[in-house]
């Protein structure tokens, strides 16, 4: 084993970090996964078939596989937004409410205004959008003026947008002749087209998709991007680096809150034909999960919202054919979060390999020149 | 108007606002415990719900209220705990551990009712058993006075009792003076041989033990069932009214009267004909001003102690 | 054969980014002395220390302690054989008193309830067996830097120290102050304890200690008897060299005046003492003085990051009253901050990140809205040549580098782009001798190239030796103005920083060159 590497260049520690964190994130699905597996033996009559459900089920057929996209494209959007406000340290919990008013706001454009062809779906998703920011500046807004802690303000806000929400769709954009809360029709010229018939496979999931490109490079290519994820790293060298650091959190949540009402905005136009949201969908915390396996990379997080997806379709399809309902995933997402955001998790067999590596190449060193002590008692 | 008015000035109002402050006051209290060690419990809302939950099938199934309660309590110390173990132990960020374990109890309750009621949103198949209510003798009979102070559940009066033990717990106990050092210099803690992570262990455990009677006091209370997500953001809303309370067990009890009196008042509020989005949005609203008049004092009194703390800094 | 109360043998720890930070180490001490534990920043004393006390694991060596093998697992079980720490950074509890800091973690009283009397009566028993003079009822928070380390001895002696661990202790003190340390240190070898007394104080080390373990770069330099070695001798020890770092300076030719310090209160009392002073391009100001007595007010002042709200700061003429920390970098400051891993960089961000912080905003680093990678690339290639930052990569995360990599990180980013005013504070501070005489090295060479530098310095050394002219600072104002820092002794330096002498308004006011109109 050791003669077939020698001649391969030892790894850099930063390439090894990069590897563990792939392998932990890959170990903590299985793990969540074998958990579930675990529950559903429990509970379950049959459980083998009910676990081949959740696991194979969305396979079975392309209609399924285009299932799984549709699934994950709100996911993607919601963990977009997540990504860029986490990436700005803001456990900013507002997305939610964001991706809710998004979908709403969107709806009271298509049915209220006539508009051509994608002009309609176009401003939809703008003013979504624009409505989705407003409601993830606000937290932000606090915390930078005044201090209160992010978390708690945006996790009451979502409630608050969400009456509010209620309460405009109960008032104004009601259609009586529905038979529940709902708006009208939407009119066929805002509705994003589907694109694979018999799905919700739609415009709109295609968006979400190329959005992660746009939004990698505005977070790693652009300089407000930079200043966002320095201020995230160290608000202090941020400031002392002559960043506005309160601007960049603004900016940092307005365009978080942008892409989650944006996905609102997108759901409601491509999968369903009326806006009938009476209780938060939940987009904005399955958000959370996605940045997390992402590791708030936009790049990865369609991956994240796929194996989300995935999981999702899965334990729809089982809940159908057998006795376990879909809610068991709860409990696979809290499990895969607590892993993945747990440093210690595999940390041991991190620091044993990275003890050998910097043995070797010690020994390197040492055969190639006088080892040279280098100062600084690194972290001391 | 003057419905509101006298809706708001009754009897019914103010006995109301107490039992509403129950099972806030349990989560703030639990809060304030972690908060003291130097931790932010985000995870009471899931706390509350689980405890909710066990609490109604333990007694349903054992028809004891004992039982029960044992159930739902070591249910919420059993989730603080994995709280405690993910991110004391694992190292996990703590409000990350917060918002999955609120995940994991949104979805996992509901999970286990319909595995065993085969119903999704509410427990009523099963008759749960219930926490009584006392009139307590003398001030039950004080005209005004004894409406609004007797015939509460018995948690509500726990509730208090626990206000007063918690009190004495961090500030005359050695657990809690130890909780305090750990909270404020955890390193200073730990240089002395205190056990920084078994404090905050316990500490967490204890949170996880107050927040579970303010899940029980929603199931086995204030109704006689669970209900899918019956907490509502009352979990948030303890941390809100922790932080006002600022660091103090009694200051606590005030904060959270104030959200028992807005929850009261959204109660008292529906029959006047506004709509009733609004009228539920009132505790909601109530805690996000809470929160910033909190925000904006804690900054207006930070700029004086700032020179104190720059004067100390060169010291060190 | 003596008797060893410890013996340390074969210590090797390796962190885990695979700096070895002992390779090899032994240290024995004798039952009842005082041992020094020696050696430059970075040398490895820490850590072996941590390792003693249960704080890190080494990868290798034994520990014999009172005879016996021990496996210190946490502080906890170190306290528990008798080791005690008293921490450079004290590690006390503010807002609880001096009586509840000694007891806390061994607290008297019943049934879990706290016996506040008893522990006062059991602080102040203490205190009266050591003669020390503290009030156990006094909070904590409101001590001065010496009763605060009272605590700290106190607090390990509660718990049983046989062996004392007093690291840096000296560092934070004033002459006064270390005078009564010494005495305390006297009378606790008298009643039979072992102290391990970390320092690079030489003269300190000559004074108190009976033996020397001198490391160096991770490994053990060599012990020997106090007594039999010179302080030349042990210096030689530490560094490997002399340790005055000659640097090759040609004379300063100060050109107009780039900063202009006027009033500028270096407190926060409102009636507390106020610094006026310029620098002239071409000259490197020096700031000398014991540590806490304004140099981080001064150093926040002029950066922006501390408002300016009376007196007067001109940057090439311009009031930075109420500028951005932007705006004022823009007037050609740069800023090198004493607290490099909370101000001067971004740990987890990689190299090139931490180089273009303060510039990537500029138009010529971004192209249709998009950064320019390659010439950021090619940048980055450059500045880490130039500065000679050892790394495995440019995409390295920083906090992977040692500390003396991560400041040249700093210095290339705050160097680079021609700065009219480098503001320098603690430069070299806790890092190896190669990085110190090049970040020197590089000041002087700016200097020449003309700019102006304000260097802010703990290390006498190097205000001496960098330094065309010397400030001095003593409780938030200026007590001294030499023009020529060469022409300064270390005696009288250190007179005017304790605040023995006083120079004039007159003199001190030298530090103005206001040209007469």
């Amino acid at each position: 084993m050791k003669q077939k590497h020698k001649d391969r260049p030892l790894p850099t520690n930063r390439q090894i970090e990069t590897r563990f964190t792939l392998i932990r994130t890959l170990t903590a699905a299985v793990i969540a996964l074998a958990g579930c597996l675990v529950l559903i033996l429990v509970v379950s009559e049959e459980p083998w078939e009910a676990f081949s459900a959740f696991l194979f089920g969305p396979l079975e057929s392309a209609r399924n596989i285009a299932t799984v996209f549709e699934t994950a494209a709100p996911l993607v959007y919601a963990g977009l937004a997540v990504s860029v406000m986490f990436s700005c340290n803001q456990f900013n919990m507002a997305g939610e409410g964001a991706l809710y008013i998004g979908g709403l706001v969107a709806s009271a454009v298509a049915v209220k205004l006539s508009l051509p062809v994608v002009v309609h779906p176009i401003l939809a998703l703008l003013l979504g959008g624009a409505a989705g920011a407003v409601v993830c500046f606000i937290p932000g807004l606090l915390k930078v003026k005044l201090g209160a802690t992010e978390v708690v303000s945006s996790l009451m806000l979502n409630y608050i947008v969400l009456y509010l929400g209620v309460y405009i769709l109960n008032y104004f954009l009601i259609d009586p002749a529905a038979g529940f809360p709902a708006t009208e029709r939407l009119p066929e010229t805002a509705q994003l087209s589907t694109l694979i018939p018999r799905t919700h496979f739609h415009v709109g999931t295609i968006l979400a998709f190329v959005l992660c490109a746009v939004v990698y490079l505005y977070l790693y290519r652009s300089k407000q991007g930079y200043a966002i994820r320095m201020v995230g790293q160290n608000e202090k060298f941020a400031k002392y680096s002559g960043i506005g650091v309160g601007g960049t959190i603004l900016s940092a949540q307005l365009a978080g809150g942008f892409l989650a009402g944006m996905g609102g905005a997108s759901e409601i136009l491509g999968s369903y034909t009326r806006f009938q949201w009476v209780a938060l969908p939940g987009f904005g915390f399955d958000g959370v999960i996605v940045a997390t396996l992402a590791g708030n990379n936009p790049l990865l997080v369609p991956l994240g919202a796929l194996f989300l997806g995935y999981l999702r379709c899965g334990a729809d399809i089982m809940s159908r054919r057998s006795d376990v309902a879909t809610e068991v995933l709860s409990i696979v997402q809290g499990t895969i979060i607590l892993l993945v955001a747990s440093k210690l998790f595999l940390q041991r067999v991190k620091h044993k390999y990275i003890v050998s590596v910097a043995e070797k190449r010690e020994a390197l060193q040492a055969s190639a020149s006088v080892p040279q002590p280098e100062g600084g008692e690194s972290n001391a | 108007m003057p419905d509101i008015l006298r809706s708001i000035f009754s009897v019914d109002f103010v006995y109301s606002a107490l039992r509403l402050t129950t099972p806030v006051l349990f989560a703030a209290l639990g809060s304030l415990v972690a908060d003291r060690a130097g931790v932010i419990n985000i995870g009471l809302e899931g706390i509350m719900l689980f405890s909710a939950l066990t609490g109604v099938l333990g007694s349903a199934y054992s028809g004891s209220l004992l039982v029960g309660m044992l159930c739902g309590l070591v249910t919420g110390m059993f989730i603080a705990l994995i709280m405690a173990y993910f991110s004391l132990q694992m190292k996990a960020d703590i409000v990350l551990t917060g918002v999955a374990m609120n995940l994991v109890a949104t979805g996992g309750t509901v999970f286990i009712l319909y595995s065993i009621c085969g119903d999704k949103s509410v427990s009523t198949s099963l008759s749960s058993l219930v926490f009584p209510t006392l009139e307590i003798p003398i001030i039950k009979d004080i005209p005004v006075l004894g409406d609004i102070l007797s015939g509460h559940n018995l948690l509500t009066y726990l509730s208090l009792v626990a206000v007063v033990a918690v009190w004495f717990f961090l500030e005359k106990s050695k657990p809690g003076l130890r909780i305090r050092a750990v909270g404020e210099n955890d390193h200073a803690a730990g240089s002395v041989g205190i056990h920084v992570r078994r404090v905050r262990y316990g500490a967490l455990l204890l949170s996880g033990a107050l927040a579970s009677f303010g899940g029980m006091f929603l199931s086995m209370g204030m109704l006689t069932y669970f209900s899918k997500n019956m907490t509502a953001g009352r979990g948030y809303i303890a941390l809100a009214a922790q932080a006002l309370g600022n660091g103090s067990a009694v200051g606590t009890f005030f904060a959270s009267l104030v959200f028992g009196c807005a929850e009261a008042l959204s109660v008292s509020l529906q029959g006047v004909g506004l709509p009733p989005q609004f009228v539920q949005m009132v505790p909601y609203v109530a805690t996000v001003l809470g929160l910033v008049l909190y925000a904006a004092l804690r900054k207006r009194s930070k700029k004086t102690v700032r020179k104190h703390k720059r004067r100390k800094r060169g010291s060190q | 054969m003596e008797d060893y109360i410890l013996s340390m043998e074969h210590i090797t720890k390796v962190y885990p980014n695979g700096f070895v930070a002992n390779r090899d180490v032994s240290l024995s001490v004798r039952k009842g002395e005082v041992h020094a534990l020696s050696g430059e920043n970075g040398a490895g004393k820490s850590t072996l220390m941590k390792v003693l006390f249960g704080e890190e694991q080494p990868e290798e060596g034994k520990i014999f302690f009172e005879g016996k093998e021990i496996h210190p697992e946490d502080s906890i079980s170190a306290i528990k054989m008798g080791i005690g720490m008293v921490h450079q950074h004290f590690m006390l509890v503010e807002s609880l008193t001096v009586a509840e800091n000694i007891v806390l973690g061994m607290e008297p009283g019943r049934f879990g309830c706290f016996n506040k009397r008893e522990a006062f009566r059991r602080a102040g028993e203490i205190i009266e067996k050591y003669k020390f003079t503290i009030d156990p009822r006094e909070r904590v928070g409101n001590l001065a830097v010496g009763d605060k380390q009272k605590v700290e001895i106190l607090k390990a002696l509660y718990r049983g120290a046989k062996l004392l661990i007093l690291d840096e202790p000296t560092a934070v003190l004033t002459p006064q102050e270390t005078e009564e340390l010494f005495v305390q240190i006297r009378r606790l070898q008298e009643q039979g304890h072992t102290l391990i007394f970390i320092s690079h104080k030489l003269r300190e080390i000559k004074q108190i200690c009976e033996h020397i373990t001198v490391l160096r770069g991770g490994r053990t330099v060599g012990e020997a008897k106090v007594s039999d070695v010179t302080e030349q001798e042990i210096s030689r020890m530490m560094v490997g060299r002399d340790v005055m770092l000659e640097i090759e300076k040609p004379p300063a030719k100060p050109a107009g005046t780039v900063l202009q310090v006027r009033s500028l209160p270096l407190s926060d009392r409102p009636d507390g003492p106020t610094a006026s002073f310029d620098i002239r391009a071409g000259e490197i100001l020096g700031v000398a003085g014991v540590e806490g007595n304004g140099q981080s007010e001064l150093a926040e002042s002029l950066a922006g990051l501390r408002p300016v709200e009376r007196g007067q700061v001109r940057i090439n003429g311009k009031d930075i009253k109420g500028l951005s920390v932007r705006k004022i970098r823009e007037l050609g400051l740069s800023h090198i901050s004493e607290d490099r891993m909370s101000y001067g960089c971004a740990a987890d961000a990689n190299i090139e990140e931490n180089l273009f912080s303060t510039t990537i905003y500029q138009k010529k680093y971004s192209h249709f809205g998009l950064l320019r990678k390659k010439l950021l690339d090619r940048r980055t290639d450059e500045l880490i040549k130039e500065y000679k930052i050892k790394c495995a990569e440019k995409k390295e995360p920083v906090r992977m580098l040692s500390g003396g990599n991560i400041q040249k990180v700093v210095v290339a980013r705050e160097f680079s782009g021609e700065p009219a005013l480098i503001l320098a504070n603690q430069p070299t501070r806790g890092i190896d001798v190669g990085a110190t005489e090049f970040i020197r090295k590089k000041l002087v060479d700016l200097r020449s190239n003309g700019a102006a530098v304000l260097l802010i310095s703990a290390d006498l050394n190097e205000v001496l030796e960098v330094s065309d002219s010397l400030l001095v600072l003593n409780s938030g104002g200026v007590s001294a103005y030499f023009p020529d820092a060469s022409a300064v002794s270390e005696d009288l330096l250190g007179e005017y920083m304790l605040g023995l002498r006083q120079m004039t308004a007159g003199e001190i006011g030298g530090a103005v060159h206001e040209t007469k109109a």
